[in-house]
């Protein structure tokens, strides 16, 4: 199997024939899992919904009885909602990172996965705005933000940020999928008369002419851009959320990179584990290779270390000074009521994963979606990590106040709300996978040196011109 | 609760009108000076003659007069500016402090707030493992550098030139990032409809002064899912009274006053704020923070009680 383009010697010309074979072949794959769906799917699918929809009804009665129904009180006044949001901007980074700065370095085997990225990027960003909302005590206000919105409010950077990261990442999860959809326009004739009329609608009447692929990839290449600084701000922005307040544990310079270096650890764990996932479900063997989980290993490997990093910055150097209120809520992380939680989060989301995925067996399939599935759930522990100690070690101490005040534990409605959200963003990327292919078939065509562009256009340029 | 609400329609559609009538003539003012004296009197049917700004007469029920105070009714924009000429201060003398929570049954009482929501707390400090323990009186302290008024996105709550921090819960939505902001816990959010309500305004020994006014200086239209805090009692302010921590407290520990006028009472006692926080060697609480509360305290040294751990558990329950 040719996996790059440009892999030299062994590069193999396809003849014509062989090109239109290939094309035929993996635009049925990718369009078998929209023809059918399976028991496993359908039980899948239902699974979230009522998931989503008890969530939904926990959220009601959120509405109907104020915050009182969760366990924040003055205190803990923030809790599993904020931690839930940003874990969710997090694995948002993701599809910044796969389809824009491996595009931009010259990799190429990144190519299948941009599209399960992105919807990854989509969904999350997606529910972030939600769950900030469910935090909100008043969400009936939330025009104010713009009726009143004050510039100088981190909250208000961050409404425009979520907002703008949301649409640029719809545009580059819809731009490349443009021949996609014509796909299903041309081959999905037997769906039903509404989703027909969508695919027409959302094609844009592609036809894959020159002109348009030509524009479709400047536009790629502008949002590509474009969308680096967006991601980066997204998270450093929800990191000021907590830098720009004096309470001991946020009050960190560090806190803008270390966020960004989570997120994309946690959003590159999210694409192993939906790959892992997808292949096997979607039978995309073929396309989503073990070359593929080898380089996504040696990337988390990467990623993890810089975290690391950025952890070792964010805790050693406090601890090494030990000031104060700062030490105190340290020494509740290293040995105190946390340590379980904090060394557990450490050591599997973070430095096991990178010992291990440096043995190339352990990038297999198989064993990098069960390291990835720690990453997963240690980052979205990490960000509970980042939010309850803290409001939990305020420099004045909590005396006169009802047991309950003075610890957090979320009660059943916060976590029937977070599990509704986690369902949704999952509805979300199964829905999607089912309405649209869900691998690029031109990116992964380009990796195998057929280039759709001119098979779409043969006399305009000829075929001989490259042999 | 029915009541109240149509009590509020009420109130509200007068308030238009007095911003109707802007200001009145000698004749209202009389008029209404006259009626405030009275309790609520039943709808009467009497016409009383007013006139409005432009000069018209106008014939109001005189019931309608009933809520409204002489002093004038404190709009949005006047709370948002701030008593003009005057530098709210608080000063809190350690040692005069026994925890007797007088100021904070006062608070609630007066802000019709109860048990467990404090805007006032008596904390047991103790600064060094082997040094002496001592109780401390904390409000907000109206920051003159406040993080909660920097971060708060909708400009819900917000600086005075009196230098005090109110919020005006009409406009809150609630995100709590003022509260995540302040490092002293001064704020406390309102987690349910009828969280922490206290006994009826009417029973208020202030009601009649302070709850005809309902403006965002009472404080007292905090809703469910907003955010609400130490107001230090501006309204009590515009009518030259203090604080009901301060006169509540049966020990003299509060002190309250204007900085520019340099004079700081605790309704006994009257001193000048310079002097006493130079000669008390007066510090502000985590200076450090660079906050600059508004509020100072007078170091617990040669005090009028000694220290007594407190036997009674406050606040167990919700």
């Amino acid at each position: 199997m040719p996996h790059t383009a440009h892999s030299g010697a062994d590069y193999h010309v396809l003849t014509n024939e062989e090109k239109r074979e290939h094309r035929k072949e993996i635009g049925e794959v990718v369009l078998r899992p929209l023809r059918h769906t399976g028991i496993a799917g359908k039980i899948w699918i239902g699974a979230l919904l009522i998931i989503f929809i008890f969530g939904c009804y926990a959220y009601y009665l959120q509405l109907k009885n104020g915050l009182k129904v969760t366990a924040m009180r003055d205190y803990a006044s923030w809790g599993l909602y904020i931690s839930n949001f940003i874990f969710f901007v997090a694995i948002s980074l993701v599809g910044a990172l796969i389809s824009s700065v491996l595009r931009l370095t010259n990799f190429d085997w990144y190519r299948p996965i941009t599209r399960i990225a992105e919807i990854i990027a989509v969904s999350a960003i997606l529910f972030a705005g939600l769950i900030i909302i469910v935090d909100m005590g008043r969400p009936d206000r939330v025009l104010n933000l713009f009726i009143h919105g004050r510039i100088q409010s981190p909250i208000v950077w961050d409404v425009i940020v979520v907002t703008t990261y949301l649409v640029t990442s719809l545009l580059f999860l819809y731009m490349p999928l443009l021949p996609g959809i014509a796909l299903c326009r041309d081959k999905l004739t037997d769906k039903p008369k509404w989703q027909r009329w969508i695919y027409k609608v959302l094609a844009l009447g592609w036809n894959g002419s020159h002109d348009q692929w030509k524009i479709m990839k400047r536009s790629i290449a502008i949002i590509c851009i474009l969308i680096i600084p967006l991601a980066i701000s997204i998270h450093t922005v929800t990191a000021w959320l907590f830098a720009t307040t004096l309470r001991p544990g946020w009050d960190s310079t560090n806190f803008g990179p270390y966020f960004v270096a989570g997120a994309f650890q946690a959003g590159t764990a999210c694409v192993i584990i939906a790959m892992f996932v997808f292949r096997k479900a979607y039978n995309l063997q073929k396309y989503l290779t073990e070359v593929h989980f080898n380089q996504m290993g040696k990337l988390l490997v990467f990623l993890c270390l810089i975290y690391a990093y950025f952890n070792l910055n964010e805790y050693l150097v406090p601890a090494y000074k030990m000031r104060g209120a700062e030490g105190k809520l340290l020494n509740d992380l290293f040995t105190g009521h946390y340590a379980p939680l904090y060394w557990s989060v450490q050591i599997f989301g973070m430095a096991l994963p990178a010992v291990l995925l440096l043995w190339k067996k352990a990038r297999r399939p198989v064993p990098i979606a069960i390291i990835a599935l720690f990453v997963v759930v240690a980052a979205w522990f990490k960000r509970y990590l980042i939010v309850t100690p803290i409001m939990l070690h305020p420099y004045t101490p909590i005396q006169n106040v009802p047991a309950n005040w003075a610890v957090y534990f979320p009660s059943w409605v916060e976590m029937a709300i977070v599990a509704a959200s986690l369902a949704g963003v999952l509805l979300i990327i199964t829905i999607f996978s089912k309405f649209f292919p869900i691998i690029s078939v031109w990116e992964t065509l380009e990796n195998e040196g057929i280039e759709l562009e001119e098979m779409d256009n043969p006399e305009t340029e000829p075929e001989t011109a490259k042999i | 609760m029915e009541k109240n609400n149509q009590d509020n329609s009420q109130r509200r559609s007068f308030l238009k009108f007095g911003l109707l009538a802007g200001g009145a003539t000698l004749a209202g003012w009389g008029i209404n000076k006259k009626l405030m004296a009275d309790t609520i009197p039943p709808a009467s049917g009497q016409k009383v003659k007013v006139m409005t700004a432009d000069g018209k007469l106008m014939e109001v029920d005189s019931s309608h007069l009933n809520h409204h105070i002489a002093e004038g009714v404190i709009t949005n924009m006047q709370a948002r500016e701030g008593i003009e000429g005057k530098k709210l201060v608080m000063v809190i003398d350690l040692a005069r402090c026994a925890n007797a929570r007088k100021c904070v049954e006062g608070c609630q009482k007066m802000h019709h707030k109860k048990a467990p929501v404090e805007w006032i707390k008596v904390k047991k400090m103790q600064d060094a493992p082997e040094s002496g323990p001592y109780w401390m009186a904390q409000p907000c302290f109206h920051c003159d550098n406040p993080p909660c008024t920097k971060v708060c996105p909708v400009d819900a709550t917000f600086k005075r030139k009196d230098g005090v921090v109110l919020i005006d819960s009409d406009r809150c939505i609630g995100c709590r990032f003022c509260m995540a902001a302040c490092p002293y816990n001064a704020r406390v959010f309102n987690w349910g409809e009828d969280w922490g309500k206290g006994e009826d305004s009417t029973l208020s020994p202030n009601a009649c002064t302070t709850t005809c006014n309902n403006s965002i200086e009472t404080s007292l239209q905090d809703k469910m899912g907003t955010v609400s805090k130490c107001d230090f009692c501006v309204d009590m302010v515009r009518l030259n009274k203090l604080p009901d921590c301060v006169t509540n407290c049966p020990n003299g520990t509060l002190f309250f006053g204007d900085a520019n006028e340099d004079v700081v009472t605790n309704g006994e006692d009257t001193f000048r704020l310079s002097e006493l926080i130079r000669d008390r060697a007066g510090y502000r609480y985590l200076e450090e923070l660079g906050t600059e509360p508004r509020v100072y305290y007078l170091p617990p040294v040669e005090r009028n009680f000694p220290f007594e751990e407190d036997p009674i558990k406050h606040n167990t329950t919700e």
